[in-house]
């Protein structure tokens, strides 16, 4: 039996699928991160040299993990909504970027608050550092540019524009900034030659990064629903919604 | 009928010579405001030489990026482009070779002085001005996506930065790591071949981004 895939893109029907599927990974993501706090707080071991404090990437690399996927994902999603001109596509790019920016602060934050203890200080013009601030800014500029239009399709094409041009530019801007940084200076820390990690760490750190994913997922499937009711709230099935309601 | 395009900004941009002097003595400022807010220490200003003329091209560059499109907007020629049979992306890039030679140009032809100002040594002046002939382009081509994008909208000017800005950060990177880069005697050409292959992907990819841009700006 074949599954019409394409009565999931129609608003109406995604909308209850979504109210659906809602509830189940708001619950997955709870018990995900329950679990990875729990094994990355009383079962992983502390770290010799650096003790307590690199608990920290239990959160900082799941959040940075995701705050890059997020934003390749919200540029194809923009990228079907402007091809095939799907109204569903558009609006869920659109409610992934709030997600994806604030993964990305979270990243910055986290980053900061153990750049602290290790490196003594808040910030360094460090390439992945200043990349992933690059990040943020083009999420906000996403956001902002969608603020700024009143019609909401052409609020959704020119946020795909700007979402695709992003895209191209982030591997010019990851290498650029690589290059601007260690021609000068040789690399003082390092995030990439990390110290190879106890099994129970890496477990933690990919449970966590599962829970970040579920909670994406049931945050953005939120705000879509949100998005659907607002712009559709002069059709019949809504308020057909708030008749049964 | 892309000469034509050039053509004609050129011309209206001289009817309106006022426009293009703003831009130059905006940049010319702020380039002089730095030895003002930083003390007038010579050995640190030719350190921050090409940093602070790059980032007042790339600020100057900008804020003239709303005039590309916004007049046409306004008194409809722009729409008539639009519907002519000629490809919207050569009349683009047509608009944005215009507002290069409008502003970009005189930066490149003024930041030798300015150059001068903060005691850089004549090799860097020659590699400056090279990385600022190449890069400032660059800026005019990404800039029209922008200013396509923020067509008619309100407080567009301010929205423009926040779009722009951050895609510009590469050719700041290049221009001044060529300045840096043939001070310090590893010769600048790695960073003058990978602003020009910048400048070569922007001018096939960047007019067809902006007339996307404006077609749906102007639906």
């Amino acid at each position: 039996m074949a599954i019409n895939w394409f009565k999931y893109s129609s608003p109406a029907s995604f909308y209850s699928l979504a109210g659906k599927m809602t509830p189940l990974f708001s619950i997955t993501a709870f018990a995900l991160f329950v679990a990875g706090l729990y094994i990355g707080f009383f079962v992983a071991p502390t770290d010799f040299q650096q003790s307590e404090a690199y608990r920290i990437i239990f959160i900082h690399v799941p959040a940075a993990w995701m705050s890059m996927f997020l934003y390749l994902i919200m540029a194809s999603w923009a990228a079907i909504g402007l091809a095939f001109n799907t109204r569903l596509s558009s609006m869920i790019a659109t409610a992934i970027a709030p997600t994806g920016a604030m993964f990305t602060f979270l990243a910055l934050w986290t980053g900061a608050l153990w750049g602290k203890p290790m490196w003594g200080t808040w910030w360094v013009w460090d390439a992945r550092l200043t990349s992933e601030l690059i990040l943020l800014f083009l999420y906000i500029g996403f956001m902002a540019l969608q603020a700024a239009i009143d019609d909401p399709r052409r609020a959704d094409k020119a946020g795909a524009v700007i979402a695709l041009v992003g895209v191209v530019n982030i591997p010019i801007i990851y290498f650029s900034v690589k290059w601007w940084n260690t021609l000068h200076q040789g690399a003082t820390v390092s995030l990439t030659q990390s110290p190879k990690m106890a099994a129970t760490m890496l477990t933690s750190m990919l449970i966590m990064g599962l829970a970040c994913w579920m909670y994406s997922i049931a945050v953005v499937l939120m705000r879509t629903r949100t998005i659907i009711l607002e712009r559709e709230r002069h059709t019949m099935w809504v308020s057909e919604l708030q008749g049964t309601a | 009928m892309f000469l034509w395009v050039i053509q004609r900004d050129l011309l209206l941009a001289m009817r309106q010579r006022a426009d293009v002097l703003t831009t130059l003595f905006f940049f010319i400022i702020v380039v002089s405001l730095f030895p003002l807010g930083v003390g007038p220490e010579m050995n640190m200003l030719r350190i921050m030489a090409p940093g602070v003329v790059w980032v007042a091209a790339l600020l100057s560059s900008m804020l003239s990026l709303e005039r590309m499109f916004f007049s046409d907007y306004l008194d409809g020629t722009l729409e008539q482009m639009l519907l002519s049979p000629q490809p919207l992306s050569l009349l683009v890039l047509g608009k944005a070779l215009a507002h290069w030679l409008v502003t970009g140009l005189p930066l490149v032809l003024i930041a030798p002085v300015l150059g001068i100002q903060f005691n850089l040594p004549m090799d860097s002046l020659l590699v400056l001005t090279a990385s600022l002939l190449l890069g400032t382009p660059v800026l005019s081509l990404i800039g029209a996506i922008g200013a396509a994008l923020t067509l008619g909208l309100r407080g567009g000017g301010v929205l423009v930065s926040l779009l722009v800005l951050p895609l510009y950060i590469p050719v700041l990177i290049f221009g001044t790591g060529a300045v840096e880069a043939s001070s310090v005697g590893l010769g600048a050409s790695t960073h003058l071949s990978l602003l020009g292959a910048l400048l070569l992907a922007s001018l096939v990819l960047t007019p067809w981004a902006a007339a996307a841009a404006l077609r749906i700006s102007m639906e």
